[in-house]
């Protein structure tokens, strides 16, 4: 028996949410129980419409048995998570070398004009959230590019961009 | 050349180190110095800052000192070209962002980046870019945030993690934008928090109460002993103009290595709290008068000798356990000068029925550091955290690096931030029959009958497996510990607990020891401060009244020592003093006028000189630290002008050093020893439950420290008093 600080009900995940944790509980030894934090994060964000809540992490915590701040510092780490409401839509343009000699900025530039807002905000009806992406993509070989939630759109022109946006509902 | 050694150069030296060791352990013993931010001897090593960057022969590139192992033959030079280069370039990366703002930084003057700046820096900045700005976070009351001067070493991370047992705070965000701190808006809520401050490295962490008061190099410093718990923890105090502006850890590590807990650090604020009294006050009718001492010295004389002439009997005398050994000394010679043994230091016990089984005076049981080592500990009636924080580290220390079974028997649960092995808490039955029901488990398992003492508590004990699990990890393996705690003492059914705590550690072998209720406790033991004891233990030929019996006696005088208040005292004491009484009170506070018909206003724990024994029964003796307030004095003064006024003989002590030593002569054959020689039947019967001891509740001082009282601790436990 053990009488620490973090071992109080748990409360706030879903019946999927803790069956997707289990699963990645049994890829790692028992007391390593932080390993899982990143796949119980990208889950938890999914289920919640693109970002995470201090709800979701401290209850993320309390069922992995760590300290909420060890979830927060991962959380808060990684680019792919967001600890603010954003939009539904993740948007990211690649402006990273490749595509920034392919015109990334420029299609960056024409994505910002049509939704009407900058990089790092989102569009007030919560649909699109512009993301800033902080490194190359990995799709250099399809420059301009630029990533929806976790598809890869290449050799992009703006009015295939317009496309793109339009069909995203 | 033993295996566990490794010969190996430091600039050009040989030296031997320990196989496994890192570079800077060498260098550090070898007096080498090697600058570094983010290493820190108390601390697992990160080995984030490269501050401490070397040279290492044969290496391709430079190495961090602090997380390279020794090899055999390595070649380490710290101060060749390369070293320093290497060390000057991190130096130029750690002060990209750092901000200049050193004239206005509480840090400044004791800083290890401003002094490490002076020796690696260069001249002139060759970033012309902005340096970046961080939010500060507000973390509590006691320590306040910069943090666009943290220079992210994680001193203060690893400090949560690994020092109070649950992390705090941390590093959140990432590359340029990493920050410290909680990320949701939260407090640092732990008992050792404070010493976060003296971690870091910069200006980054500072002590809020103490912030933008004062300059390093204009105070003096000067030793202190903490009265707040029984540990004897080391401190200094940093004194502007007889006045403590903060209170910072004195390095002793059998003691308190190189912490202090929150309640010592903080507790200054409470000298200058707006009740302190700074002149004698008599009463006169329902409203009070300031005096001279001459006055108040003469009235307080006239009355006790007007009352020791008629009936000894009818003087009390009280003295808070936290009063220094000399105050505790004169006190007791004036009480018993007088011709009475109602003495007593005691005012929480209210079980005294087995007094004349007390040791000479409750000692832990080890030394503190031993405390580390124990293999199996069993505590028994005690909020360990907030009765000494310290011990409780020593403890955690222990369940966590050496595995060490921790179980608990108390009347409530209380939170541990490490591995316990068994938690008893009463529901429902109380911590009497958890505890018989251990050693009667323990008595099965060695198939040994229980000692007589205890025979009819253990008679219908009903041990379960969570009893037996206790008496097993009590009766095998290295360095064992039963610990009896404040709460045990101070419980209505302490002479039953102890009489089968002590035949438990009789049938296991395992060391009976106390954590004395109180912070000099063991000082007014060996003084003396006893109903039915003299100095150093000496038997009397009749018993005087307990401080509980003589509360109900309604005596007609009472003489008060050493800050008393009402929080202090078992309930309805105030009234039973007052109802016939005239009481004189020793304090520092106008909190006195509650209870008192004169007051004679003393010097703190910190303007006054004099001796603490811890509960290792370690004398450690300071000279006073700061000025006391207006015309407050020494209460060692004032007891030996009283004891003159008394016509006490042998009463001209000179300084508080010769009444040390004439006490120190007589006890001089006291050692250590909490056997517990009854053999006659303890019975059993249900007693009241013992009064919580909260953590910025212990005495006068800390309930007037204003940044501890801001603390959620403190509010929570005020909330829970008035519900
Ligand atoms: S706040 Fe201080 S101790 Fe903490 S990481 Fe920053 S510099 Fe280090
Ligand atoms: S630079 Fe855009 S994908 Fe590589
Ligand atoms: S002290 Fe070695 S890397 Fe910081």
């Amino acid at each position: 028996m053990s009488n620490t600080d973090h071992n109080a009900v748990q409360t706030g995940l879903s019946a999927h949410l803790k069956e997707e944790i289990d699963h990645w509980l049994t890829k790692f030894p028992p007391e390593r129980k932080r390993s899982a934090v990143l796949a119980a994060l990208r889950a938890a964000q999914h289920e919640n419409n693109g970002f995470l809540t201090a709800q979701q992490m401290d209850a993320i915590a309390e069922y992995l048995q760590l300290p909420p701040i060890q979830v927060y510092e991962v959380a808060s780490f990684y680019s792919m998570f967001e600890t603010k409401p954003v939009g539904r839509y993740h948007v990211s343009v690649c402006t990273n070398i490749s595509c920034m000699l392919c015109g990334g900025e420029e299609l960056l530039e024409h994505v910002e004009k049509r939704l009407g807002i900058k990089v790092g905000e989102s569009t007030s009806d919560g649909r699109f959230f512009l993301k800033r992406e902080e490194e190359c993509l990995a799709a250099c070989t399809g420059a301009p590019m630029m990533m929806v939630d976790h598809v890869f759109y290449e050799n992009l022109t703006p009015a295939r961009v317009d496309e793109i946006l339009d069909s995203l509902k | 050349m033993s295996d566990d050694l490794v010969n190996i150069e430091i600039n050009g030296r040989p030296v031997q180190a320990r196989k496994g060791q890192m570079l800077i352990h060498a260098t550090d013993a070898s007096g080498d110095y090697v600058p570094r931010f983010c290493y820190h001897d108390k601390l697992p090593i990160a080995a984030n800052c490269r501050m401490c960057l070397v040279e290492v022969e044969k290496a391709p590139k430079p190495l961090p000192a602090c997380a390279t192992p020794v090899a055999e033959g390595m070649k380490i030079f710290t101060k060749s070209p390369k070293a320093i280069a290497a060390q000057k370039a991190v130096m130029e990366f750690l002060l990209i962002n750092h901000p200049l703002d050193c004239p206005i930084c509480d840090q400044g003057g004791e800083c290890e980046l401003q002094d490490l700046a002076v020796g690696f820096g260069r001249d002139v900045a060759r970033y012309a870019e902005r340096k970046r700005v961080v939010k500060d976070k507000n973390i509590g009351p006691l320590v306040s945030t910069d943090m666009t001067r943290c220079i992210h070493c994680t001193r203060c991370v690893r400090f949560t993690s690994e020092i109070q047992g649950f992390q705090e705070l941390g590093t959140c965000g990432r590359g340029e934008h990493v920050e410290i701190g909680t990320f949701i808006e939260k407090s640092v809520e732990h008992e050792l928090s404070g010493n976060i401050i003296d971690l870091c490295p910069v200006g980054a962490l500072n002590s809020k109460p103490y912030r933008y008061s004062a300059r390093a190099w204009e105070m003096t410093q000067q030793p202190l002993v903490s009265p707040h718990d029984s540990v004897g923890t080391n401190m200094f105090a940093h004194v502007l103009r007889g006045r403590v502006m903060r209170v910072v850890p004195r390095v002793n590590e059998d003691i308190n290595e190189n912490w202090i807990a929150d309640r010592d650090r903080y507790s200054y604020e409470g000298l200058y709290s707006e009740d302190r009294l700074t002149k004698p006050q008599m009463r006169e009718g329902y409203s009070w008068r300031e005096v001279d001492w001459q006055t108040a010295l003469h009235a307080v004389a006239d009355r006790l000798n007007a009352v020791a002439r008629q009936d000894a009997g009818q003087i009390g005398v009280l003295a808070a356990p936290s009063v220094t050994l000399e105050e505790a000394y004169l006190t007791q010679r004036i009480a018993r000068g007088l011709g009475s043994n109602n003495i007593d230091h005691r005012l929480q016990r209210s079980d005294c029925s087995d007094q004349q089984f007390d040791p000479v005076f409750p000692w832990l049981g080890c030394s503190i550091a031993e405390l580390e080592q124990t293999g199996s500990l069993l505590v028994i009636g005690s909020n360990l955290r907030k009765e000494a924080p310290l011990l409780a580290h020593r403890i955690r220390k222990a369940a966590v690096k050496r595995g060490a079974q921790v179980a608990f028997i108390n009347a409530r649960t209380y939170k541990y931030l490490f591995p316990v092995s068994g938690y008893l808490a009463s529901n429902g039955i109380g911590m009497v029959d958890h505890l018989a029901a251990v050693v009667a488990a323990a008595a099965q398992a060695k198939g040994v009958t229980v000692p007589a003492s205890v025979n009819a508590l253990v008679a219908k004990a009903q041990a379960s497996d969570a009893h037996r699990a206790i008496a097993a990890q009590l009766s095998s393996g290295e360095r064992r510990i039963i610990l009896l705690g404040a709460l045990a003492q101070r419980d209505g059914g302490f002479a039953q607990l102890r009489a089968l705590a002590a035949a438990l550690s009789q049938i296991t072998g395992a060391q009976l020891g106390y954590i004395a209720d109180g912070g000099n406790t063991v000082a007014a033991h060996l003084a003396g401060v006893l109903p039915h004891r003299g100095v150093a233990g000496q038997s009397l030929p009749a018993s005087g009244l307990s401080a509980a019996d003589m509360l109900d006696a309604k005596l007609k005088s009472y003489l008060l020592v050493g800050s008393i208040e009402a929080q202090d005292l078992p309930a309805g004491a105030i009234e039973k003093m007052r109802a016939n009484g005239f009481v004189v009170a020793l304090s520092s506070y106008a909190s006195a006028k509650d209870y008192a018909d004169i007051i004679l206003p003393i010097g703190t724990f910190a303007e006054t000189s004099g001796t603490y024994v811890n509960v290792e029964g370690r004398w450690q003796s300071v000279p006073g630290a700061a000025s006391p307030l207006g015309e407050a004095r020494p209460a060692w003064k004032v007891l030996r002008v009283l004891g003159n006024l008394l016509n006490l003989s042998d009463f001209d002590y000179e300084n508080s050093e010769q009444i040390r030593d004439e006490l120190r002569n007589q006890t001089g054959n006291v050692i250590a020893d909490n056997r517990y020689h009854n053999t006659a039947a303890v019975a059993r019967h249900s007693a009241a439950e013992a009064i919580e001891v909260q953590l910025y509740s212990v005495d006068a001082i800390v309930r007037r420290a204003t940044a501890l009282q801001l603390t959620h601790e403190a509010l929570q436990a005020r909330a829970g008093e008035q519900a």
